[in-house]
């Protein structure tokens, strides 16, 4: 039953079409289910309603958001301003569009001469190492040097991991003995990229829960201490967020932002089922935007994010 | 922000008292307040769907009962009812009648799939198992070095083998080879742990189906992460079609997630949630109870765990000691208040046992309480106890203040936090005797508590 709501499942062999393949889908139940809305010719009542905010619901927007912005289309449907299906498509995707851009937290300008430092945070298991590698990919190929910061010393064979990808990326990785201070080795990886001029430091950080009060403080120590030695670092503070989360990322993103000083999230794993959409909650709530998607686990498989993209993912 | 849906629910039926039975019109509005909890907890909406309807049905001509208030009947009818969709009992596991027992791992990336390997391991093992762990992750970066990690972490065997190549025929001649490393080496467990894989990734779901007949496992375990939204419903599934898993784990839940997803799983796969992540430690993991899971759900809080918990970690024994001897005057001793510090300690952190605690009447400001305790306070008075000589520790008057003076430097604090310890611990052996004497009891019996 849950199956003819998403559609069937085909081969997909690439990636692009993969992604293809999801918006139709959701397009076309989307519309289906607007459609049923509509046709019934009667006004959008409550259950009407209701139906359609299962259908955002599914996406992960969230209750509150969901409601948000029906009740703005439910005065509009009161007032007879909305026609027909694609007028309700184009004033949903509006709000969201909306909503999604209002979101601007800019990263920290740097000093001119002085690196870059980026700070990846997250939960566990949400891609932080793999979004660093694939950043390093990024930056490499504009012709900019990348330090690497394996400040992961808590989880089992973090630093291998960070450093196969260095070697992948050609990126140098400054670490420590596993279990080591997160903070010592910020410390070393900001003097080495100071003296030798790098472009760009990306500093991975050990998945941790936003309910454990001790580790967020580790966090707020290490933006201590690169403060210390480049100022205004940590200037970007990513936090990556797994497209599966639901309604815990709201927690995920106000306490990490709390504690890290958030300025931009990356949305990984969005090459699965799952549409992310808890993003439009955050950038609602808290004025986070979302800097890139993460689609695949190969190098390059790093976008920016596309408002307008997004949006369409989900309804066009 | 996350109001309790007890609390909303009293509040929907504030207009319902004095009424004699649940109708249509009376419960629709705590129905929509039910629905809304639900989908907080990321419970797929379908599955809410579902689940109002037959709450529904089941509440409408319900007479109110008297001992219960009519919001209290509708969350019991709810409770009820989820507990009976995600079955009454604990599952087990399988084992094979010829050893060794196979179980596979799978799930999407990050799951945690590694980390419960070495968990499972871990509790297998002090159940008087003996695992076998391989990895048979080819893919990504460093996965084969992280659960060697963990093997070597709780002391578990693990089989390593070569691996040039990273595709499906170096995954089977992994698994292989591990059976028969197994068999050698009189191992009745074989954990094999698999790289994450997308359920709509063609390619690596073959190559688990592959692994599935190869191996012929008994258990074949679903890892999701206990925050995953409305998308469980379907990466389940299609792991559940194309494997016909066995059971699930359910991980991170020592996080603030509601964990709806475990409702959404068990309704598209029909199998049993087996075991929970409750930290990063490798003894974090605990046979799965569908009660418990409910009550975190709808927000009541897990009181049967934190007791449990409680049991495990205390040693009934010792406490019984401390206590006559607390309560016969004199005895408690410095030694014995360190005592009571580690076991503290030993159960956990204050901040997840607190989350146990339902977030509603006396134990609603615990919570937030609880996050703003230092826990590395414990450590420091911990320390300073052990900065004592074992005379100190027994007879406490003979600390003077170059005593203390001495106890400050050895433990890194200051003379200040010495004495307050001194006055707590005076404070304590003061409420001991009193209690032994029996005037406190008295006074608590007499004493009218708020509420009550």
């Amino acid at each position: 039953m849950i199956q003819t709501l998403f559609g069937s499942l085909e081969e997909q062999p690439s990636f692009l079409e993969r992604m293809k393949e999801a918006v139709t889908r959701t397009r076309e139940n989307l519309a289906e289910r607007i459609e049923d809305v509509v046709s019934i010719g009667k006004e959008i009542d409550r259950p009407t309603l209701n139906d359609l905010e299962a259908t955002l619901i599914s996406a992960d927007l969230g209750t509150t958001t969901t409601h948000e912005v029906l009740e703005k289309l439910r005065d509009k449907a009161d007032r007879k301003q909305i026609g027909n299906v694609d007028e309700l498509k184009r004033l949903l995707k509006e709000e969201l569009l909306a909503i999604l851009t209002a979101a601007n937290t800019q990263p920290v300008l740097k000093v001119e001469g002085t690196p870059e430092v980026i700070l990846v945070v997250g939960v566990n298991g949400t891609g932080k190492t793999t979004t660093i590698g694939k950043l390093a990919q990024v930056f490499r190929s504009n012709g900019k040097t990348v330090l690497l910061c394996a400040a992961d010393t808590f989880r089992a064979a973090a630093i291998d991991q960070l450093e196969i990808w260095g070697e992948r990326t050609g990126t140098e990785v400054i670490k420590t003995k596993p279990g080591g201070d997160p903070s010592a080795v910020l410390y070393d990886a900001l003097q080495s990229a100071n003296s030798r001029h790098t472009d760009y430091v990306i500093v991975d950080t050990a998945g941790r829960l936003h309910t454990k009060t001790n580790l967020m403080a580790e966090l707020e120590k290490m933006r201590r201490t690169a403060q210390r030695i480049i100022p205004g670092a940590p200037h970007e503070t990513l936090l990556v967020m797994d497209a599966t989360t639901g309604q815990n990322g709201l927690q995920q993103a106000r306490l990490f932002t709390q504690s890290a000083g958030v300025t931009g999230i990356v949305l990984s794993k969005l090459d699965g089922t799952a549409k992310g959409g808890v993003v439009v909650a955050i950038s609602r709530e808290l004025g986070v935007p979302v800097r890139y998607v993460g689609v695949g686990e190969k190098p390059g498989d790093l976008l920016p994010f596309d408002p307008k993209e997004f949006v369409e993912s989900l309804f066009a | 922000m996350f109001e309790n849906l007890q609390e909303k629910l009293q509040r929907a039926f504030k207009t319902l008292r004095g009424q004699a039975v649940l109708n249509e019109e009376n419960i629709q509005e705590a129905m929509r307040e039910m629905r809304l909890a639900l989908l907080e907890a990321d419970v797929n909406f379908k599955v809410v769907k579902q689940l109002i309807d037959q709450v529904q049905a089941k509440a409408l001509g319900q007479e109110v009962m008297t001992a219960l208030s009519p919001g209290e009947q509708v969350i019991k009818i709810v409770h009820d009812e989820l507990v009976q969709l995600l079955g009454k009992d604990t599952a087990r596991m399988k084992f094979a009648s010829q050893p060794p027992t196979v179980v596979l791992m799978a799930g999407l990336q990050g799951s945690g799939k590694t980390t419960t390997s070495g968990k499972l391991a871990n509790w297998l093992k002090n159940g008087g198992h003996r695992p076998l762990l391989v990895s048979v992750d080819v893919y990504r970066p460093a996965a084969r070095e992280q659960l060697k990690v963990v093997a070597q972490a709780i002391k578990a065997n693990i089989y390593e083998g070569e691996v040039t190549e990273s595709n499906t025929a170096t995954v089977e001649r992994l698994a292989k080879e591990a059976r028969r490393e197994a068999i050698n080496t009189g191992s009745d467990v074989l954990i094999i742990d698999t790289a994450g894989r997308l359920h709509i990734d063609d390619q690596l779901m073959e190559e688990m189906q592959s692994l599935k007949r190869l191996m012929n496992p008994q258990e074949i375990l679903f890892v999701a992460d206990a925050m995953t939204g409305q998308d469980a419903v379907r990466s389940a599934d299609e792991f559940h079609k194309k494997l016909s898993l066995t059971g699930v784990v359910l991980t991170k839940m020592d996080g603030d997630a509601r964990g709806g997803a475990a409702l959404s799983i068990r309704q598209v796969t029909g199998q049993p949630i087996k075991f929970i992540g409750i930290g990063e430690k490798y003894d974090a993991l605990e046979p799965f109870h569908p009660d418990r899971i409910v009550s975190r759900i709808l927000g009541m809080g897990d009181i049967l765990s934190l007791i449990e918990k409680a049991e495990q970690h205390v040693d009934k024994k010792k406490a019984q000691e401390v206590a006559t001897r607390a309560l016969s005057g004199d005895g408690f001793s410095l030694e014995d208040f360190r005592d009571q510090l580690r076991q503290v300690k030993k159960m956990g952190s204050l901040q997840s046992l607190m989350g146990m605690l339902p977030s509603i009447g006396p134990f609603s400001g615990l919570q937030k309480a609880a996050g703003n305790v230092d826990e590395k306070q414990i450590t420091r008075v911990e320390s300073i106890i052990n900065s004592m000589t074992q005379h100190e520790r027994l007879h406490h008057e003979v600390i003077n203040g170059s005593r203390r003076k001495r106890i400050a430097r050895g433990s890194g604090t200051t003379v200040q936090e010495v004495n307050n310890l001194l006055r707590q611990y005076a404070q304590m052996r003061k409420m001991f005797k009193q209690m032994g004497k029996g005037s406190f009891a008295r006074r608590m019996a007499g004493m009218k508590l708020p509420g009550m």
